[in-house]
């Protein structure tokens, strides 16, 4: 499998390059939906200017970014080109081994149950995917990052979120290896980078418990001990990182520049998420209100997701990815990629989804059309913000239809597996699944 | 929520959509039809109202009184302008400076990509003068411009010399002006205009030279441009249509009627009087004539005067034209004169950029108009078109649900599939490559080896690619049939691709352009919706040909000269054909007009992939 591999990251690299040495580049660089405050690359130039000029980056109200990032740029600034392909490409190949690692635990897993026998209704056979249907499956996932204009984009846009995806890419690596202090260590860069992976921690620690036979029960002094080592090591490298920043920049002022600029979101360019125009239109003395609502909207579901999918911790990683690129403070379209990436993962459950024909359709047209009603309403200024937030607004609601869908699809599935799939109902007459 | 999640009701939702699906189309087409027929139908459309509250309430009383005077100065000028052979540099800085006003030129350059025959010129070199009237009463940040364009012979003498009376009379009241009034006379009409844009928003983008300017104003809030070949008219003409399409806000217009009936000047729209018999045959007819010119116009995506370029600036402006007629009642230059007075100093008294009224509209006549929540229906009965195909296509691939699935499900999307239709995308798209890119690069080869000239060869050349590519797709699916995919299987994916590729294009065009995207859907929505390998050939071919967007180009000429009630002969009309494209062609590479691209590189390749359908083996 190392050939195709080889050859799609070389595909994929010279699209990049390609664009790189193309006029468009500086289009795509300047565009809302791929580069927010936070990752837009003019303005991480910017805070290095401040920073060889020996004043804090962080002194004007430009550079958002992380110290780390600053610093890394700082010797790398000649290379940045490469830089983000590489950390394209580390994405790729991290999310490549971590499906193949996770597809073997599968097999292995339901080896297992064969050898119980009888677990499964004889019924059922035909939804438990064989090994050979699974060949294809991590490089699919490749494919999917690697090729996904979402993901070229960005990457051409030197966004630093192609940085983020990568930790977070490396972070699930790690978690499916079973590696606890890395992966502790790589969510807690991610957190560091932006926050939101924070509600990851769940999923992850879910992860490694089912790994090492550790049971998830509020009773057990083992499920204590893990949660309190995994905390212990998250909360560690956190504080760790924190002092680094602080020692490389002697001051604290990144935490509110950084941190503060995340969760007040100060700055209300357009861009494809739901905050911009919420802000814009709403009287300020229901900000902090909303702002509010807005944030643990990203946080929330976490608590009813861990629940319901405490057993399938891989899938409910998705879902909070997924729930994070959209509800976040300010998403582009790379946080997009690296949840969409993941799709061939659950391509078994392709036969439960219902909506798929209308939201590919509606997302397709969605990102047509930003563009377009960007051009109308800054350019040729004949239509306005709500004809863009629509948009917005529209491509939103498409991805969490998506996200539910699958949601949907991965429970129904479940419940085949265990009932049967053809249901009937008492008295013998075929029975139908209805969510209410 | 309960359609999306209820298994029943999308069954039965689904099935009566594929069911129903022919009859379905048909009837949201002719609705789309009738729908867009009866927008000009006077009940059904709105009257024009002035939005804009600065320029609504205040009284303004004009008092220009020096006709005369800009008739001699427009002799004075016409005399000069022979003498030189051209634009009177020298005698128009003088005029102007003798006038109050900070005067500046500004050179510019272009050789055109091909010579231009309508306009006879291939090597232009030019000046434009301007002078600018500094305000006294605010910070002059903002500015207004006038303009009239130098033409070639007698024409537009009238306007220029009303320029420069204005220019005199504007400064003697100079206690008026809150914003800086820029009096600009631009040689070669829309490419002088182009290189004083240019160079006024320090931008470059179509490659021409020209010497930076010397003296700004403040930000150009709006703009008129004149155009006056007589000495008294019977009436004025308001020309909005912009390059691609675009719109000045609707107060512009307004304003412009407003006054018009004021001061009762005979005011027309496409060169049409308003009648008020709507509910007779005629009146409906003649309604329906105007706004159809106005949509051939729009979708032309070309600059219908100089005020065209403006708009992509984020300036409102239109042209004034004179048209003198046979009519009994005329009216005389200090009128018109007036009439422009009065325009500026309401335009004067603007607290913001035109903003209030409409930019998306279509008029039947100037005192009504359709907005696009009106109009927009019509495209979109149109679009839905296209997702019921795209639907029924859909529940065709899915392969038969089995006994207990809830409405579309089971999709073995195979991946070869998805791999096919590659290969007539790629293909298509690179005719579209090729009709965009060769006949301007190749127009010198054409010339040595055919006896043509170099517009002819180019015109040709798109010609003979667009045929051309009739003939390559043919060839493409031989190849990977190999692999042993099930032809009915290959031939539906490629079309749902198409059909949703035609959807999003035509959706993003009409938001846009709207006549543009409704003119093409018109035509190809009917092509994306009977195609399939399995209808006549000989006659599907014909009916593809006839709808592909070549000849609705021809028939859009014919249907043009008609509406003018200027009709032509086939020959003269397959002349004026050639002569519409090397125009567009022009546009495309002189004013960065989108309509040549938009045709070469995604609408004529989405065509051909329903082409690519029919011949399906």
């Amino acid at each position: 499998m190392a050939a195709p591999l080889t050859l799609l990251l070389v595909v994929a690299v010279t699209i990049r390059a390609a664009l790189y040495r193309s006029s468009l580049a500086e289009v795509i660089a300047e565009r809302v939906e791929v580069v927010s405050p936070i990752t837009a690359w003019k303005r991480v130039i910017e805070g290095l200017a401040l920073l060889d000029l020996g004043v804090s980056p962080y002194s004007g109200d430009v550079f958002h970014e992380t110290p780390l990032v600053i610093y890394l740029f700082h010797f790398l600034v000649d290379y940045a080109e490469i830089t983000f392909m590489l950390a394209d490409v580390i994405s790729a190949i991290a999310l490549y081994l971590a499906v193949k690692e996770y597809n073997k635990q599968v097999v292995r897993k339901k080896q297992k149950f064969a050898l119980e026998a009888d677990r499964y209704p004889q019924d059922c056979l035909e939804l438990i995917r064989s090994p050979k249907e699974m060949l294809y499956i991590p490089l699919k996932v490749a494919m999917f990052y690697l090729l996904n204009p979402f993901t070229i984009l960005s990457c051409v846009a030197k966004s630093t979120c192609g940085l983020n995806n990568a930790v977070i890419s490396l972070f699930i690596l790690t978690t499916i290896k079973g590696n606890a202090l890395l992966s502790a260590v790589f969510l807690c860069l991610a957190t560091y980078q932006s926050i939101y992976p924070l509600t990851l921690c769940a999923p992850a620690m879910l992860y490694l418990m089912q790994r090492q036979y550790i049971p998830v029960n509020y009773r057990r002094a083992s499920f204590w001990w893990f949660v309190v080592q995994y905390l212990f090591m998250y909360l560690g490298s956190l504080f760790v990182l924190i002092c680094l920043s602080f020692f490389l920049l002697g001051s604290w002022d990144y935490l509110p520049s950084v941190y503060g600029f995340i969760l007040s979101v100060p700055d209300l360019t357009p861009n494809i998420g739901l905050f911009w125009y919420f802000f814009a239109e709403m009287f300020e003395h229901f900000r902090l209100f909303f702002l509010c609502v807005f944030q643990i909207n990203v946080f929330f579901y976490t608590v009813p997701l861990s629940i319901k999918l405490k057993d399938h911790p891989v899938f409910l990683m998705f879902m909070q990815l997924a729930v994070i690129s959209i509800f976040k403070s300010y998403p582009t379209v790379g946080d997009i990629a690296l949840y969409m990436a993941l799709l061939p993962v659950w391509s078994h459950l392709h036969r439960f989804l219902r909506n798929i024909f209308l939201v590919s359709c509606v997302l397709l047209a969605c990102s047509v059309l930003f563009p377009v009603l960007w051009h109308l309403w800054i350019y040729a200024g004949s239509a306005n913000s709500n004809f863009y937030y629509a948009i917005t607004l529209l491509f939103n609601v498409a991805q969490i239809l998506l996200v539910s869908d699958y949601f949907y699809a991965f429970l129904r599935r479940e419940h085949h597996l265990i009932h049967g799939l053809y249901l009937k109902k008492k008295d013998g007459s075929e029975a139908t699944l209805v969510l209410k | 929520m309960g359609l999306l999640s209820d298994p029943n009701r999308r069954r039965a939702l689904i099935s009566l959509l594929t069911r129903l699906n022919a009859p379905i189309c048909v009837l949201c087409y002719f609705a789309a039809v009738c729908w867009f027929m009866g927008l000009s139908f006077e009940p059904f459309t709105l009257r024009t109202y002035m939005s804009e509250n600065a320029m609504g309430s205040t009284m303004v009383e004009e008092r220009f009184p020096a006709g005369e005077r800009a008739l001699a100065t427009a002799k004075e000028f016409g005399a000069h302008k022979k003498k030189v052979g051209g634009m009177p540099v020298d005698w128009l800085v003088k005029t102007m400076q003798a006038r109050g006003l900070e005067v500046f030129t500004q050179r510019f350059s272009r050789t055109l990509p091909f010579p231009d025959e309508n306009n006879e010129r291939y090597i232009v070199e030019g000046t434009n003068v301007y002078g600018i009237l500094r305000a006294p009463r605010a910070p002059r940040t903002e500015a207004l411009v006038l303009s009239a364009p130098c033409s070639p012979g007698d024409d537009n003498n009238q306007a220029v010399g009303l320029l420069l009376g204005l220019a005199h009379y504007f400064r003697s009241k100079s206690i008026f002006w809150a914003k800086d009034i820029i009096f600009l006379v631009n040689e070669h009409d829309l490419i002088g205009m182009q290189a004083w844009l240019e160079g006024y928003h320090h931008t470059n983008t179509t490659g021409m030279d020209w010497s930076p300017l010397q003296g700004r104003g403040g930000s150009i809030q709006a703009a008129l441009s004149l155009e006056l070949s007589s000495d008294v008219v019977t009436s004025l003409d308001i020309v909005l249509e912009g390059l691609n399409g675009q719109l000045p806000n609707l107060d512009l217009a307004n304003l412009f009627y407003a006054f018009c009936q004021k001061i009762g000047v005979l005011c027309t729209i496409q060169g049409r009087i308003q009648r008020n018999d709507w509910d007779s045959v005629s009146g409906y007819s003649h309604a329906v004539q105007t706004m159809m010119l106005m949509v051939m116009k729009q979708a032309s995506g070309r600059s219908w005067g100089d005020h065209g370029l403006f708009l992509r600036y984020h300036i409102e402006a239109a042209t004034i034209k004179g048209i003198n007629s046979f009519r009994q009642y005329k009216t005389d230059a200090t009128t018109v004169g007036r009439l422009l007075e009065g325009m500026y100093r309401k335009l004067n008294n603007l607290l913001e950029r035109l903003h209030q009224s409409y930019f998306f509209y279509l008029m039947p006549s100037l005192s009504h108009f359709v907005s696009i929540g009106y109009y927009m229906p019509a495209f979109g009965l149109l679009a839905v078109i296209l997702l019921l195909r795209a639907l029924d296509l859909w529940v065709q691939l899915a392969t038969p649900p089995s006994r207990n699935e809830d409405g579309v499900a089971d999709i073995e999307q195979s991946s070869t599939g998805v791999l096919s239709v590659l290969t007539p995308l790629v293909i298509s798209h690179l005719t579209g490559a090729a009709l965009y890119m060769l006949p301007v690069r190749f127009q010198e080869m054409a010339v040595e080896h055919f006896q043509v000239s170099e517009t002819e060869a180019v015109v040709l050349t798109a010609i003979a690619v667009y045929t051309g590519g009739l003939a390559l797709p043919h060839n493409t699916h031989r190849y990977w049939l190999i692999s042993g995919e099930g032809t009915e299987q290959g031939w539906r994916v490629l079309k749902l691709v198409a059909v949703l590729y035609l959807a999003v294009l035509l959706g993003c065009t009409a938001l846009i352009n709207f006549s543009l995207g409704f003119i093409l859907a018109l035509t190809l929505v009917p092509v994306a919706s009977f195609v399939t390998p399995h209808v006549p050939k000989l006659l599907s071919a014909v009916v593809l040909v006839i709808l592909s967007p070549a000849f609705t180009l021809l028939f859009s000429v014919f249907i043009f000269q008609e509406l003018q009630e200027m009709p032509v002969s086939f020959q003269d009309g397959w002349m004026l054909y050639l002569s519409v494209i090397s125009q567009g062609i022009l546009d495309h590479y002189l004013y960065g007009s989108l309509v040549y691209p938009l045709i070469a590189l995604m609408v004529y390749p989405c065509w051909l992939l329903f082409w690519n359908i029919l011949f399906w083996k």
